[in-house]
């Protein structure tokens, strides 16, 4: 591994201590080095959002920040949040309004919502749309998500 | 699209990072959201690059008498949080929405943005707009320069190799102004087909287009007419935007002037 | 048609649907919701090698010579191959079908040898230990090309000064001519003629996940598994077999979960095919996921067109004729294999299709060009034919000062009209466009916002209505593809297999990208054999499982897959009531199956939990009548039969505000009131025709690929190329009418395609309404700012 630089970084709530290739972006080091493939790649400059991820508490690019540059950084993927409950709320209106088709962006989608859930909680239909409107869905439309978020912000519509 | 190969380094005090900057081949990573992205693509092979992140100094808004000085490494979403800002530059504080999206906003900088420079991003024309001074910091010591001075050309800026963007100093807000921050893009959070930073005080004006040529245009004709019909006339002197791949030069030259109309009873 | 034993649902009836027409959330969904999916990116072996490829930087341009010197020494490279190696592990392919009269195109290579023919082939290939470290290689890659001249241009490449293939004579890849005859008397004796030309910018598919495959080849038994994002397995299955070489039952292909792939991901791509022959040639897996950029470059592209339509009428608003002259600029190759001809093909047997009008003609032009491939791509050639359509009809209405709605009611077919057969030769079996237009006029609430949209005029706030009719081909016959000679299976197949706790197995030839097939098929399988659909599991693209099938494409999952699932269900059901009797020792006309057990059909008393009669079936057999054997797996297949395709129609309506100062169009609202027969799961439906419709308003305002006179891509990422986001995108309003067909006894038809197909119709309508009072008229998609202005007269 050419240039590699020693990092430790907490995923998932797990410390994880790696020699990482500077090169190597975030969302690649979580799926290839850890295995944790929830987070997925779909454009690899930062405009899809497929590959959001919550380092220390924001919501961020995976594949615009270095593996690297997460030393010392609280990384969550879907699957710990997943795993903790945090998200449950949100997965079940997703479920239960299909608002997903396909899946591959629904993670990131996830990210964003519970950002928003908790930066805004009271954001109406349009300030969800715009909170959303980093992340690409090519399946839905769109509708049944900004449905899915409204109705757990604000109760079934 | 994976980069290709670099050594990183992550310097923990300026003057180690003015070091690093001054090797051959380095880059200076701060938010890395336009960086980052040209290296997945290829478009740019450093040999090094410098990760300012570490460094302390560059960081924080604050408020000294009539300035309002922001650190470099200042993320958009400390700026749309910052109860300075709100206060003080209602403009930038307006511009932040219109940056991309919010994970991007958690990461990309103001030093960053306008180092970069690019014509179509929204800082650029909003220190223009409000005449701020950009502190730039070498080996031999820091100096100010002028917004007005510090965008050459397209990606091109007053920096010399070797320096950094180390913060940005603003004129703490006074009675009587008035700013009006308007934008086009096809959708939310995309870079700007055109954009207006406007602000008004003492019965002068600063009209700062971004997205209309190699760098952001201070509409300098447009700004001292007596009223719109002939501000608009005017902006032909000031602008020949050059055409991208959706709009002619002779509309975004028709949206320039849209803009101005919409913004002249703000200011 | 089979006599049902049980009913099933028919609308008006009273019979126990089971889960048919329930919103039921999809079970598939839970695992990809906590990122728990398994994509094909997402799958590790041992020995796992990744490619690259070295792509043509130019539109065309002979390869005069390779060197890969430097690059077979970079650090994880396995090998670099060019065109002819790979050329012996994987035969060429033509795209060509005998049921398009004088098709033709160059045979395609895997990799290119000779040529590149446009920007983006691939010329070469990098094995490496990681993706990276196969790019690191590919930069290291030295070409000498040979420019040639490039074909861009779509007039220009029909009128042949340059010849891209010339031993082909010219460029023309297809050609269709279509009359019925007194189309010149029809337009002689109108009272009002209207012409227009409209132009559809190419665009592409922008599946979230790229196109991915993992080939493994077993060098010890010359077998190969390949696990594939496509929407067909059996097919790639075939293809793989014969130009690899393997023997068909030795290549197995598996689909895991696809992010996204309307119509993308059913077709033959080189680079893909290169992938296969290299893990063949290396004898270890190797995998290939395209990247966003060379997405761009190599997913197919679809849908440029330039067309010029004429309509006759009387005064009175009466149709009489249609004409069609269109023109399809294509890439290099007509797509293997289902040809790059079926896109135009359908423009000129969709065109006019609601209409009861009965005179036509139509002259269409497939030309090669070197810009990137095009194939089908989610609603093939409807959203052109709609468009074009729906625009000259509201032309037409206009001229003659007509509610463009009442004008189409003068036109559309009437209700009660079929079977029907149309100027194109298209047969429908039965449609209701009177029904769904009443309806959508009435949702929408249409005198309303007429009277708003009036009063808002005077106030200088320009929206308009726009309305597009439409029908759609669903569930196809071989009549598509397979009397052309594609070995494209038009049947799908279900084996249904009841496991000893009860528990049912549903295993389908129909794939899974997200619509809800598998939800789909536990739906009907559960009401089918009386289970409950937790008891459910279905099993989806794996050619070494399912029965032999079609897959997804042309929108016939519910339709052929849905009914295959039926009639193995009530097959299954039948025996295990067979089963039922003899432990029972009772006549089977006194038992049904209801919630998990059997019970007494009259009394409705529980006799037998299934656990039972699975322990029994499986484990007791001892305990039955010696001449008797349990069959507890059932598979049964369904292709139609009676109609070529199965037409559906729906109407959709577009709500706009337009910004005459900038261009920008608003969308305020969209609806979409659709006709698909029998629908089974209206939730999943409906998420279907919005996503269709966000499809379609993509092409409509944003989505164009930009190539330059030298043919490169200008705008290949996805900041530069424009996808529909949330924030723009209008709240959708669906409703349904349901006309089962009697094809299958499940009655559904198609819809996964509905929306896109009516979506760009309808906004181009919606548009030129809000700009009508400003007498200007857009007719080029998309419909960007710049074309607004221009139209405007704001910009010279």
């Amino acid at each position: 591994m050419e240039h590699a630089v020693e990092a430790t970084l907490t995923v998932n709530g797990t410390e994880v201590r790696r020699r990482i290739e500077p090169r190597q972006h975030l969302v690649d080091f979580l799926r290839d080095e850890l295995g944790l493939t929830g987070s997925h790649i779909g454009c690899e400059h930062g405009v899809c959002g497929a590959c959001t991820v919550r380092v220390n508490g924001a919501i961020v690019r995976g594949c615009l920040m270095l593996a690297v540059q997460a030393d010392g950084c609280r990384v969550e993927t879907i699957e710990g949040l997943s795993d903790s409950g945090e998200l449950a709320q949100l997965q079940k209106a997703f479920h239960e309004r299909n608002a997903l088709q396909c899946g591959f962006c629904t993670p990131a989608m996830l990210l964003a919502a519970r950002d928003l859930q908790l930066g805004n909680p009271r954001a109406s239909r349009e300030q969800i749309r715009e909170h959303l409107s980093g992340n690409y869905c090519r399946c839905t439309g769109y509708q049944a998500i900004v449905d899915a978020i409204e109705e757990v912000l604000h109760g079934k519509g | 699209m994976k980069a290709a190969s670099f050594a990183y380094a992550k310097p923990r005090a300026l003057a180690e990072a003015l070091d690093l900057a001054a090797r051959p081949g380095a880059k200076i990573l701060a938010g890395g959201q336009s960086l980052i992205p040209s290296l997945n693509m290829r478009l740019s092979s450093p040999e090094l690059l410098v990760d300012i992140n570490g460094l302390e100094e560059l960081k924080g808004i604050h408020l000294d008498k009539d300035t309002v000085r922001i650190g470099a490494l200042t993320t958009h979403a400390e700026l749309a949080r910052s109860d300075v800002v709100k206060k003080h530059l209602p403009l930038l504080a307006a511009a932040v929405p219109h940056i991309a999206h919010p994970a991007i906003r958690n990461r990309g900088t103001l030093g960053g943005s306008l180092a970069l420079a690019d014509p179509a991003a929204e800082y650029p024309a909003c220190t223009l707009a409000l005449d701020a001074t950009i502190v730039v910091t070498g080996k031999k010591g820091s100096r100010k320069i002028k917004a007005g001075d510090f965008f050459k050309g397209l990606f091109e800026t007053a920096l010399k190799p070797g320096e950094l963007l180390t913060a940005v100093e603003f004129k703490a807000r006074k009675k009587d102004e008035r700013s009006a921050f308007l934008e086009l893009a096809r959708r939310q959070g995309d870079y700007a087909t055109i954009g207006l930073a406007a602000f008004a005080t003492n019965g002068t004006k600063r009209l700062a287009y971004f997205g209309a040529g190699d760098r952001p245009i201070l509409a300098q004709y447009a700004a001292k007419a007596k009223d719109l019909d002939s501000a608009k006339a005017a902006l032909a002197k000031d602008l020949q935007p050059p055409a991208d791949l959706y709009h002619s030069s002779a509309t975004k030259l028709h949206l320039a002037r849209v803009l101005l109309e919409r913004a002249w009873n703000t200011l | 048609m089979g006599r049902a034993e049980l009913p099933l649902h028919a609308p008006g009836t009273q019979l126990d649907k089971g889960y048919i027409g329930q919103s039921v959330p999809r079970p598939n969904a839970q695992r990809l919701l906590q990122g728990r999916g398994a994509f094909t990116d997402d799958l590790r072996f041992p020995r796992l090698a990744h490619v690259a490829f070295f792509r043509s930087p130019h539109a065309h341009a002979r390869i005069r010579k390779l060197d890969f010197s430097k690059a077979v020494k970079a650090p994880g490279v396995i090998g670099v191959f060019d065109g002819r190696a790979v050329a012996e592990y994987c035969t060429p392919w033509v795209a060509v079908l005998a049921h398009l009269k004088g098709i033709k195109s160059p045979p395609q290579h895997a990799i290119a040898i000779e040529r590149a023919c446009w920007q983006g082939e691939a010329c070469a290939a990098v094995v490496a230990e990681s993706r990276s470290q196969a790019e690191d290689a590919v930069a290291l890659i030295e070409a000498d090309w040979e420019e040639l001249p490039a074909v861009i241009d779509m007039d220009e490449s029909l009128a042949g000064k340059t010849v891209i293939h010339p031993e082909l004579g010219d460029n023309i890849c297809f050609k269709r001519e279509h009359d019925t005859g007194g189309v010149d008397e029809a337009f002689a004796k109108a009272d009002l003629v209207v012409e227009e030309t409209y132009g559809f910018g190419r665009h592409t598919g922008v599946c979230l996940e790229g196109r991915a495959i993992l080939a493994d080849y077993n060098a010890g038994e010359h077998s190969l598994t390949v696990y594939h994002a496509t929407q067909a397995p059996h097919m790639m299955q075939d293809i793989f077999s014969r130009h690899l070489g393997i023997p068909e039952a030795s290549v197995r292909v598996i689909t895991k979960d696809v992010g996204g792939s309307y119509g993308i991901k059913v077709h033959v791509y080189p680079d893909e095919m290169a992938t296969a022959a290299l893990s063949v040639m290396l004898r270890r897996p190797v995998k290939f996921v395209a990247d966003r950029l060379e997405s761009f470059l190599s997913d197919i592209h679809a849908r440029e067109h330039k067309a010029k339509v004429r309509l006759a009428c009387t005064k009175a608003g009466e149709i009489l004729a249609f004409e069609l002259d269109d023109l399809t600029p294509i890439g290099p190759y007509s797509v293997y294999p289902r040809t790059s001809g079926i896109e135009g093909n359908q423009v000129v047997n969709l065109t006019g299709g609601p209409y009861k009008h009965q005179k036509y003609r139509a002259k269409m032009h497939v030309v090669f060009t070197n810009k990137n491939v095009t194939c089908q791509y989610r609603a093939v050639g409807h959203p052109i034919a709609v468009a074009l359509t729906e625009a000259i009809v509201d032309l037409a209405a206009h001229k003659l000062g007509m509610d463009p709605a009442e004008f189409r009611r003068k036109n559309l077919i009437p209700d009660d009209a079929y079977p029907y057969t149309f100027p194109s030769g298209i047969k429908f079996e039965r449609l209701s466009h009177h029904q769904t237009l009443d309806k959508l006029l009435a949702l929408m609430d249409y005198k309303k916002l007429r009277e708003e949209q009036a009063a808002l005029r005077k106030k200088k706030v320009y929206r308009g209505i726009g309305l597009a009719a439409m029908i759609e081909v669903t569930n196809p016959s071989p009549a598509f593809y397979g009397v052309g000679g594609a070995r494209i299976s038009a049947q799908d197949g279900a084996t249904l297999r009841l496991e000893p706790t009860g528990m049912l197995t549903v295993m389908c030839s129909v794939t899974e990208q997200g619509q809800g097939t598998e939800a789909i098929f536990a739906q009907i399988a559960a009401s089918a054999v009386g289970v409950s659909m937790d008891k459910v599991r279905v099993i989806t693209g794996d050619t070494g499982v399912t029965p032999y099938g079609g897959g997804t494409w042309a929108s016939r999952g519910a339709g052929i897959g849905g009914e295959a699932v039926l009639l193995a269900g009530r097959a299954l059901r039948s025996n295990m009531l067979d089963v039922a009797a003899a432990i029972l020792k009772v006549d089977k006309a006194e038992l049904d199956l209801r919630d998990n057990a059997v019970v007494h059909k009259l009394t409705q008393e529980e006799k037998m939990p299934l656990a039972e009669l699975g322990r029994v079936g499986y484990f007791r057999p001892d305990t039955l009548p010696p001449d008797f054997q349990a069959e507890l797996t059932v598979t049964r297949h369904y292709t139609p039969r009676q109609y070529g395709f199965t037409f559906t129609n729906g109407v959709q309506a577009s709500l706009v505000e337009v910004d005459p100062d900038t261009g920008l169009v608003k969308l305020l609202k969209h609806w979409c009131v659709e006709d698909c027969g029998t629908v089974i799961n209206p939730m999943l439906v409906d998420e279907q025709i919005r996503g269709g419709v966000v499809q379609g308003i993509g092409a409509a305002l944003y989505e164009e690929c930009l190539y330059d006179a030298s043919g490169q891509l200008l705008n290949g990422n996805m900041a530069d190329y424009l996808v529909p986001m949330a924030l723009e995108m209008p709240d959708i309003v669906c409703a349904h009418i349901e006309t089962p067909t009697r094809q299958s006894q499940l009655g559904a038809k198609g819809v996964g395609e509905a929306g896109t197909a009516g979506a760009p119709g309808a906004v181009m309508n919606a548009v030129n309404d809000a700009l009508s009072p400003l007498n200007a008229r857009v007719t080029s998609m998309p419909f960007t700012p710049e074309r607004i202005l221009r139209a405007l007269g704001r910009v010279a």
